[in-house]
């Protein structure tokens, strides 16, 4: 009993050492083959989104760089890095504009709150279809204030608006703090990993998901990329 | 049990410990393996509430409910509740998959559970354009005892509580004016953009529709029915108000709750009736004084003036 009385002071001290030694994971996702052609999206529907818009809009299943980078793809710690359980204070917006999902992914912690904004002259109605997660489906007509919102359980969730059916995005509710969204390129960054054992994934809507392990023995950047392959339909 | 307890107490352990004590010791060995084993072993059983369901002073019993259910329930529900039942393949929309206890006809808001009377309401009402009768011939107790029985195939009904009833004001008056104005929110709101400028149900965006489950779903068409017509969570003017205050959950109509004030809904389920052409009512009366035609509508409250002003258009 009286070891385990000792073990939070203990730990403290120990976590303020260990944090000495914090290791990042960086690296770049990219693309084997040819990528489907991304339609363009007809949004004469909605002239008040089609006039934001000098050139059509592209789906956003696939986004692509030069170098055959991948954007938005979603990379964690799924295992190695215990779950602090500290939700991140910072604000998380998912906002329609143009009638589009900006980000077209949105990672965040378990619990963590986060606002959706509606920026366009239409009204929008956001339609989350979780599975383990509990369903809701809510109209956002403009110049509405946000909408605070949270999920409690780990889920990849793809987001519509039925309104506009070319609408789509994902809320990924992850159980780890060390994740990060590839953009601009591919580029990807998870840092402050104390030393140990870590498995990466790296998820991607259309082209799924894969694995790397990785070592961090202590303050160095370990360099991990991920190589999908491309469905050419 | 016994010879569990010193394993639990090891995995407690916090990782940092064991890293820092690894570093503090001046091996660099990688991080210890331990957090990665998962709880091996059977499940600790879960307590499970045996379901009950009270409305009124009836108070339902899931044991009770299960023959009731396996006569009339099961061929499209499913014996588990899954909606795969026998006859499920054939019927469009799917019956109801109550392992996800997400639930059309609520009086409470979005994303939360029906109250027990919203489920024998439903029952008794029926889902009109479905294949869901209408169970007029259960007795209450039997009603009762099915809401009950449905509860067992959700964990959600273990942990979580319905949701709170939304409290509806009394109707206003109907006027030419409140129509105006439901006319306008209809068309600020985008209903219009499923269930069509003339609440046909062919909007442009009708087409799309899918339900949760990926199955194309219809927007109800408004001018189809007559005085009896039915709605998929009743047919009263309060019914109405309830499914734009709650949302079809599940389905693409979405909760205006947050975003339209009470009497912006009266409104709107007032001019909602006007696309009923076919019906009697005190809204197709009104109209038909203003000889059929509804004026536009003119904001009469002084507005706070809007501190952003509109983006102009063009590319950003």
């Amino acid at each position: 009993m009286r070891t385990k009385q000792m073990l939070p002071a203990l730990s403290t001290l120990l976590v303020c050492s260990s944090m000495m030694f914090a290791g990042t994971v960086s690296g770049k996702i990219t693309y084997t083959g040819t990528p489907a052609k991304q339609k363009a999206i007809d949004m004469s529907k909605e002239p008040s989104c089609a006039k934001q818009h000098a050139t059509p809009v592209l789906n956003e299943t696939v986004v692509t760089g030069p170098n055959n980078a991948l954007d938005n793809v979603v990379v964690y710690v799924s295992s190695g890095a215990p779950d602090d359980g500290q939700v991140p204070s910072q604000s998380i917006t998912y906002t329609q504009k143009g009638c589009q999902y900006i980000p077209h992914v949105l990672a965040m912690h378990v619990d963590q709150e986060f606002e959706i904004l509606n920026d366009d002259q239409t009204s929008h109605n956001i339609h989350p279809l979780p599975k383990v997660n509990i369903e809701w489906n809510k109209s956002q007509p403009p110049g509405t204030p946000p909408i605070k919102e949270k999920y409690d359980k780990a889920e990849f969730i793809p987001v519509k608006c039925n309104i506009h059916p070319w609408m789509h995005g994902w809320f990924v509710v992850l159980k780890t703090n060390h994740f990060d969204v590839s953009k601009d390129g591919g580029d990807f960054k998870l840092p402050d990993l104390p030393p140990g054992k870590y498995t990466i994934t790296a998820w991607h809507e259309d082209y799924g998901t894969q694995t790397a392990d990785v070592t961090i023995t202590g303050s160095e950047t370990k360099d991990v990329n991920f190589t999908f392959k491309a469905k050419a339909y | 049990m016994k010879s569990l307890k010193p394993m639990r107490f090891f995995s407690a352990i916090p990782f940092t410990v064991i890293l820092g004590l690894v570093f503090s010791t001046g091996f660099a060995v990688p991080a210890v393996a331990q957090q990665d084993v998962p709880d091996i072993g059977p499940r600790l059983p879960v307590v499970v509430k045996p379901m009950e369901s009270h409305i009124g002073n009836i108070s339902g019993h899931a044991a009770e409910g299960k023959s009731d259910y396996r006569r009339y329930c099961a061929g499209c529900h499913g014996d588990y509740g899954d909606a795969n039942g026998e006859n499920a393949v054939w019927l469009d929309p799917k019956p109801r998959d109550f392992t996800i206890a997400t639930f059309k006809c609520r009086s409470t808001l979005t994303g939360t559970l029906p109250t027990d009377e919203d489920l024998s309401n439903t029952i008794a009402r029926g889902l009109t354009n479905s294949n869901m009768p209408i169970w007029n011939t259960f007795t209450k107790q039997q009603r009762a005892n099915l809401v009950a029985y449905i509860k067992i195939f959700s964990p959600r009904w273990q942990t979580e509580k319905a949701g709170t009833p939304i409290t509806i004001p009394p109707e206003p008056a109907v006027t030419i004016e409140s129509i105006s104005h439901g006319k306008a929110l209809f068309t600020k709101l985008e209903c219009w953009k499923c269930h069509g400028p003339h609440g046909e149900g062919d909007g442009p965006s009708a087409a799309t529709l899918t339900d949760s489950k990926d199955n194309p779903i219809r927007p109800y068409n408004f001018a189809l029915g007559k005085n009896d017509s039915r709605f998929k969570c009743g047919s009263t003017n309060r019914d109405i108000y309830t499914i734009f205050m709650t949302g079809l959950d599940g389905t693409p109509m979405p909760s205006f709750a947050d975003v339209i004030q009470p009497n912006d809904a009266w409104d709107l389920v007032h001019f909602l009736r006007t696309l009923q052409v076919n019906r009697k009512g005190k809204e197709n009366e009104v109209l038909s004084a203003a000889h059929g035609a509804i004026p536009p509508y003119v904001d009469k409250t002084p507005a706070p003036a809007p501190a952003d002003t509109k983006p102009p258009g063009g590319g950003q």
